[in-house]
């Protein structure tokens, strides 16, 4: 307890940023996702080869990576500079929005084709097919895998601590220098990880998935 | 007919065989008394122009843990650096590693029996440094750790062997920083966590702390351009410019005291007394390796007076 209460401005401004960072790049991924979703089973081919390629790339890069380009390759190419924590944003949001994409597209295709067939029948085109007919249904069957994929987003904000993002993956660096105790540090940090998924990731998913049930 | 060649060939397989055997007994007996005994004399086989040093016989430390340890053994397990050039740092082509921590290192072994070839060296992070010596993993530790009222809550130092403080290490052609004073509005690099970074971030409201993993990414930033200066313990610049002096160069005057120490087990007195003894008695030893390792950049630097608490 001492560890967590003498270090108490660590662990708050740490963890604010890991919220910080999660919370950000959960919403842009969440976004970027469902259109890239939309890109891969649109009708137009060019649309599909620019998704596919998009998911194929990114999601087959490690995050560290995709970071490490952000954080220290992005400087040089001579854009408007932007501070670590917003490269970090942008990096974590385009490696989440891959798989939050092939989430959605695994509850795209639980929709049956007369849906959009339907859809199609009654004239509408291919975009509110698919936002109004095919995604709201495709949403309510994809709630588990998504907070998976939230989740995973969640531990894998504590990367960014290695360039140069002072979340709680890099409190534990701070501690050690400060000569606390190494394993009851860490411990706290798992312990607030699990708090926050048990105790605001999973009943949020418990919340959505019996407010968007369906009836079989 | 069938037999005799395959008897031949296995008869004087098994005579090799044998030899060998009783070449590895032999030599295992030996290593078993070498902790008493002579046969320590290799000491210092791959140290280079580094001094060799002469390895203690019929060391008798009572009380030790730590030594009773090293000498069922007959090996002794040092933790250190392998990134710091000069200091601390293991040459990944040859396995080899070098620098002034790892001959303080080799001198303490020294003073406790144990030639240079018998040392296990561990690279182990700063971060677990505690974990390690408290857990066994290592019975020394020598790698720029510096001295400090909690740690000693956790683990006991031998020393000081070398005082230094943090410094700033910018590119060779930069004119605007020229010592601490003028950070403001600079991009400050150093290690996650460390304490150089968070005395940055305490003291110097105005510049801009950036953060890796290791140092040696804070130099690859700083040779890019993306960061303006790199601060640590001086020591520790020091190895990084003396590589690449072109590029490199260490200004100002060290702004805090960071005393390096020889980490051992918490309450392993007798050690650290004999460690400190060693420091203490030995002032041309610790004069040869500071010449040949860090001095080569042509520094003069007395040996600091062990504090014995």
């Amino acid at each position: 307890m001492n560890v967590l209460i003498d270090n108490s401005d660590l662990f708050l401004t740490g963890f604010k940023n890991t919220g910080i960072l999660f919370v950000i790049s959960a919403f842009f991924a969440l976004i970027l996702g469902t259109i890239v979703a939309g890109m891969r089973v649109s009708p137009a081919p060019a649309m599909r080869a620019a998704g596919t390629l998009y998911v194929n790339a990114v999601r087959n890069t490690p995050l560290t990576l995709i970071l490490a380009f952000f954080a220290l390759g992005y400087p040089k190419l001579g854009l408007p500079s932007i501070d670590f924590m917003t490269a970090a944003i942008v990096g974590l949001s385009l490696y989440t929005a891959t798989y939050v994409c092939e989430a959605i597209r695994s509850g795209i295709n639980t929709v049956s084709v007369g849906q959009s067939e339907a859809a199609r029948a009654i004239g509408l085109p291919f975009m509110q097919t698919l936002t109004l007919i095919v995604l709201p249904q495709a949403f309510r069957s994809v709630v588990p895998p998504l907070f998976s994929v939230f989740i995973a987003l969640l531990k894998n904000t504590t990367v960014a601590a290695g360039f140069s993002v002072f979340e709680s993956g890099a409190i534990r660096a701070y501690l050690s220098e400060r000569g606390e105790p190494l394993l009851p540090g860490l411990l706290w940090v798992a312990l607030i990880f699990v708090v926050m998924v048990l105790g605001v990731l999973t009943p949020l998913q418990s919340y959505l998935e019996k407010k968007w049930r369906v009836a079989r | 007919m069938k037999g005799t060649p395959l008897k031949n060939f296995f008869s004087s397989k098994s005579l090799g065989f044998a030899a060998v055997l009783t070449a590895a007994a032999l030599a295992m007996t030996g290593c078993g008394g070498a902790d008493t005994a002579g046969g320590g004399d290799s000491a210092g086989g791959g140290a280079g122009d580094a001094p060799a040093f002469e390895v203690a016989k019929d060391v008798a430390l009572t009380g030790s843990p730590t030594f009773d340890k090293i000498k069922a053994d007959g090996t002794i397990r040092i933790g250190v650096k392998p990134d710091q050039p000069g200091l601390g740092f293991l040459d990944a082509a040859t396995g080899k590693y070098s620098g002034f921590d790892i001959e303080i290192a080799t001198w303490m072994a020294a003073s406790l029996g144990v030639a240079a070839d018998k040392i296990e060296f561990k690279s182990i992070p700063s971060a677990t440094r505690e974990t390690a010596l408290a857990k066994g993993d290592v019975d020394l530790y020598v790698g720029t750790y510096s001295i400090t009222d909690k740690r000693k809550k956790l683990v006991d130092f031998a020393g000081p062997y070398f005082i230094t403080g943090q410094g700033l290490l910018v590119a060779k052609k930069n004119e605007d920083i020229k010592s601490e004073k003028d950070l403001a509005g600079k991009k400050v690099c150093s290690a996650t966590g460390s304490t150089p970074i968070q005395n940055i971030r305490e003291n110097f409201p105005e510049a801009t702390p950036v953060e890796f993993d290791l140092y040696s990414k804070c130099v690859e930033a700083l040779k890019n351009g993306d960061v303006d200066a790199v601060t640590t313990d001086q020591a520790i610049l020091l190895g990084f410019a003396s590589q690449e002096p072109e590029l490199l160069k260490v200004v100002g005057e060290p702004f805090t005291t960071e005393n390096y120490g020889v980490g051992l087990p918490l309450g392993d007195t007798a050690l650290r007394t004999h460690l400190n003894t060693t420091l203490t008695d030995g002032n041309a030893t610790w004069t040869k390796i500071f010449d040949s390792t860090l001095g080569k950049s042509g520094t003069k630097v007395e040996q600091p007076k062990v504090d014995q608490y």
